[in-house]
């Protein structure tokens, strides 16, 4: 059976960090379930949680007057789902729904910022990390935003 | 004195279109419709990646790539996206009208050339339509290609095409079928991203792989870097090209692209050839 730090390190987003920084993580981290349909965190509220997700399928969901709900994303095993806890004021932005029976990695977002504030060297390695993930899927959104399978209007 | 032509005889020719007339239209999203035709007379045998000219009597003509290939009754399957008035008015074709056919044209999907390896297609919106006789053969064919992942993209659920049809192929254990939106409704099950996003857990080996890729340009730009970066040579991706046809035949000159004219060319290229003149701006 795998410890929680190896779980942790055989993800994308921690993989190559050192035995140390791992162990560290691990200590602001616990396994979590969801059933499908449960909420992972909702719009507004503090963000003081992130998750790893190992199994299942989470889908990260807007809400408009107009439209309804909208489900703008979707997290595969070995993403990350939630950065607001990053950065102030730690709200938020989307809800985050169990798609189906979900499995998780939940790490303590305020733990791991106090950490990374004690150890500015491991706060600097995951700053990256996460930075990384970030413009990933900044350039996916962009990439959408192109609207490619509306077409134009031909023939 | 040289015998003149019969008044009776006919004068098709590679510009003449000869009638079919529409046995059914059923709608497939809120703007695409699929058209099965019936010869009147002289039949045309479409195969897989090969288009005809359809035309709209009274209206114009438009490029449309075989959705479905029948062997033998001379019967036509075209899956049409309203878009400009030509496509607007054969999707507006009602069962008995009459529609102009020219073709076919253009090549093939290499689905010779893929047997013995693994067999990846990635579709994106309408794109499924010209794909859909290919993955057809490789599932009639199933024991002569390896894994045949089937990545589709949309941008909605509702906008998939042939949704019946792609849940048999999911249900089937030979094949991996994946597809993702652009947007859903809470409640979907499936992914939401790009079409791309499928490709890094597709189960492939890209040593033994054909690729073939068809959906809006720009999509396919993507998905050839990501196939590429899993290891795909882009000598073995195949990518079905759409660049304002007109004559069908390489006459008009209207599809260019570079020293290419797509519909006598391609419309199916190869990556490598195709992709230095995608990403000239100017052309």
């Amino acid at each position: 059976m795998q410890t929680l730090a190896e779980l942790i390190a055989s993800s994308p987003v921690f993989s190559g960090l050192a035995d140390d920084d791992l162990a560290l993580i691990a200590g602001c981290a616990q396994n979590v379930g969801f059933e499908e349909g449960d909420l992972l965190f909702r719009e507004g509220d503090d963000a003081d949680v992130f998750y790893l997700v190992r199994r299942g399928r989470v889908a990260l969901e807007l809400h408009t007057p107009d439209r309804g709900g909208l489900v703008i994303d979707t997290a595969e095993p070995g993403d990350v789902v939630g950065w607001s806890w990053l950065f102030p004021p730690y709200r938020w932005h989307f809800d985050a729904r169990a798609a189906d029976s979900v499995r998780a990695i939940a790490f303590d977002g305020a733990c791991l910022r106090g950490k990374c504030s004690d150890d500015t060297r491991l706060g600097y390695e995951l700053m990256q990390r996460f930075v990384a993930v970030m413009i990933d899927r900044l350039q996916h959104t962009r990439f959408r935003l192109l609207d490619v399978y509306g077409g134009v209007a031909v023939g | 004195m040289a015998a003149s032509p019969s008044v009776d005889a006919p004068l098709h020719g590679a510009m003449t279109p000869v009638p079919y007339r529409v046995r059914t239209r059923s709608q497939e999203t809120s703007d695409t419709w699929t058209l099965e035709l019936d010869p009147l007379g002289e039949a045309v045998a479409p195969s897989p990646g090969q288009f005809d000219m359809l035309y709209a009597l009274g209206v114009g003509e438009v490029p449309i790539s075989t959705s479905a290939v029948h062997l033998g009754d001379g019967s036509l399957t075209h899956t049409v996206r309203a878009v400009g008035h030509v496509s607007r008015a054969l999707c507006a074709l009602e069962p008995g009208e009459v529609v102009g056919i020219r073709g076919p044209y253009g090549n093939e999907w290499p689905l010779a050339g893929a047997v013995g390896g693994d067999l990846v297609v990635v579709a994106g919106g309408i794109g499924l339509a010209p794909l859909r006789p290919a993955i057809r053969h490789a599932l009639v064919h199933r024991a002569e290609y390896g894994a045949v992942p089937i990545l589709l993209g949309a941008r909605t659920p509702s906008d998939l095409l042939f949704r019946s049809e792609v849940e048999e192929w999911r249900a089937r254990l030979d094949v991996e079928v994946d597809v993702i939106v652009d947007a859903a409704a809470p409640g979907w099950h499936g992914r939401v991203g790009l079409v791309t996003e499928l490709i890094p857990q597709a189960v492939f080996d890209p040593d033994k792989t054909t690729a073939l890729v068809c959906g809006p340009e720009v999509m396919m730009v993507f998905v050839v870097r990501a196939l590429a970066e899993r290891g795909v040579p882009s000598q073995q991706i195949w990518i079905s090209m759409e660049r304002n046809m007109r004559c069908g035949v390489g006459h008009c000159g209207h599809c260019q692209l570079g020293p290419k004219l797509i519909c006598r060319d391609g419309p199916v290229f190869r990556a490598d050839e195709m992709m230095p003149l995608m990403e000239v701006r100017e052309l």
